[in-house]
């Protein structure tokens, strides 16, 4: 058995019923009490939750709708904390993002590539150096100093993907993202998640597409009602799952 | 977040830390100066439409008594816009940014940040437009402005970095706050010195327009700009006093970050 790099020991995670709040200061105000026991109630998502993950796994999440799987992500990257229980994570994260999330339409395909592997976590320098290699993956050479504005959500995709692709990280996290781009390039990133596999790097998947999890992940664990309902081969607790 | 920020610095580098912002501050500055300069103008218009319909309404119309009006107003409309443009927008830039903030564990307050710095680079860029304004009004340039301008420079920053801070960390769970900023920014500026002047002002109002943190920046930058000169009290009385809200902004910054993901 490897080494873990996720742990997840007894972690509990709630959101706050913020609804008086966020809807501001006005409404707060004006229904103060209720926002004030707003503040005390939480909803919890995630309750006592264990597993690990070893080096090199490959884990698909699965369930409903607003069972916590993209919450769970959120913890392993570290933007949420838990209520309670410990989370340990060993090595270098790197989410993908959702399309085009820290691109901007007005800047080339070159410039972004540039923005996006800072915003990732790459130095300057490392970005440049990898920038020939990650147009290349791309195949958007003749149009990568356009504004993406230009460009159609397929290429932002590509684009997108292809700088996850040059990010060499330990641990990848992936939300709902296989099913983007034209057939070509589906399997092109197909091809390099599985090569990721294969390098022994560890990948999170979260997906509604039982089919890609079959597909990727060696394991999967099935979320319902906060807790873990099944954990085991990805095949076996997709069955499951479907029967339900 | 203290310690958080310690690990960072020592786990990435600062030369990683510098990159964030530097690729930051030059995605806006890139995406406003595309068309060079005509860029530039469109910067330079909104401070320079205001300083004509000051210099209408107060010099034309109601004939103040301040000399060399159209300069007047200049020294102390740049740097004002600096600051209003940069705590008006705050309330938003988290907002703008929330995918990015739901996914990749970075240090969020290198977002007010950049945009401020942004802001930054565009009143340093209209620094040659005041210094042009001296040179009609026979103004020579004084070596004091070596150490005025960073000197005001860096006090500015930190009262706008803190308001910036507070109001974008705070918008996040108080959604309206935005109204609120962009009306206390128009009070704020009928109390600052930026059209008038202090001696214009009745004796029993002094007090509240001193309490006003940009006052003294404000009336800095054009005394530093109109007369050469740079006041070593009231130069620390208002960099402490931005120092201040400052530290209470990050620490207000601090203490809500970890919640960012959940409320966005």
């Amino acid at each position: 058995m490897q080494e873990s790099v996720v742990i997840f020991e007894r972690v509990t995670k709630s959101y706050p019923t913020y609804t008086y709040i966020t809807a501001g200061f006005k409404n707060f105000l004006i229904h103060l009490p209720k926002s004030l026991k707003g503040f005390k109630k939480r909803y919890t998502v995630l309750r006592d939750i264990s597993f690990q993950i070893a080096r090199g796994e490959c884990v698909g999440f699965i369930g409903r709708n607003g069972v916590g799987k993209s919450t769970l992500l959120g913890l392993i990257a570290g933007v949420l904390k838990p209520d309670s229980g410990k989370i340990v994570v060993k090595g270098r994260v790197s989410p993908l993002l959702e399309l085009g999330a820290g691109f901007h339409p007005d800047l080339t395909g070159r410039e972004n590539i540039i923005l996006n592997g800072v915003l990732l976590g790459m130095t300057k320098a490392e970005v440049k150096a990898k920038l020939d290699s990650i147009v290349e993956f791309s195949g958007l050479k003749d149009f990568i100093d356009q504004p993406i504005r230009t460009y159609s959500s397929g290429m932002v995709a590509r684009l997108a993907f292809s700088v996850i692709a040059h990010l060499d990280p330990e641990i990848l996290l992936i939300d709902e993202i296989l099913a983007v781009g034209d057939v070509e390039f589906q399997k092109k990133s197909f091809q390099k998640i599985l090569e990721f596999k294969e390098k022994g790097i560890t990948i999170v998947l979260v997906s509604h597409s039982l089919d890609s999890v079959v597909k990727v992940c060696d394991r999967a664990i099935w979320l319902e009602n906060g807790g873990i309902k099944m954990d085991g081969k990805a095949k076996e607790v997709v069955s499951a799952y479907l029967r339900s | 977040m203290l310690l958080n920020f310690q690990s960072f610095l020592q786990s990435k580098s600062l030369q990683y830390y510098f990159d964030l912002v530097s690729v930051l501050v030059a995605k806006e500055l890139k995406v406003r100066y595309k068309n060079s300069i005509l860029g530039y103008f469109w910067s330079l218009l909104n401070p320079i439409a205001l300083a004509i319909i000051f210099y209408f309404v107060f010099k034309v119309v109601m004939r103040v008594p301040i000399e060399n009006y159209s300069f007047f107003l200049v020294c102390g409309l740049f740097p004002w816009q600096w600051f209003a443009n940069s705590v008006g927008s705050s309330p938003m830039v988290l907002l703008g940014n929330a995918s990015l903030i739901k996914k990749v564990n970075f240090p969020t307050y290198i977002i007010p940040l950049a945009s401020i710095l942004n802001d930054a680079v565009h009143f340093l860029l209209t620094i040659p437009v005041i210094l042009i304004f001296g040179f009609l009004f026979k103004v020579t340039p004084s070596l004091v402005y070596v150490w005025g301008i960073p000197c005001w420079f860096v006090a500015q920053f930190f009262l706008t970095y803190g308001l910036s801070l507070l109001f974008s960390s705070i918008n996040l769970f108080f959604r309206d706050l935005e109204r609120l900023v962009s009306l206390s920014l128009l009070l704020l500026f009928f109390l600052t010195p930026v059209f008038y002047d202090l001696s214009l002002v009745p004796k029993e109002y002094h007090g509240i327009i001193f309490l006003n943190p940009a006052t003294g920046i404000i009336i800095g930058w054009r005394d530093l700009f109109m007369k050469g000169t740079f006041d070593v009290g009231l130069y620390f009385v208002y960099f402490f006093y931005s120092l201040g809200i400052f530290f209470v902004g990050f620490f207000i910054f601090r203490k809500l970050s970890p919640r960012f993901a959940e409320v966005l």
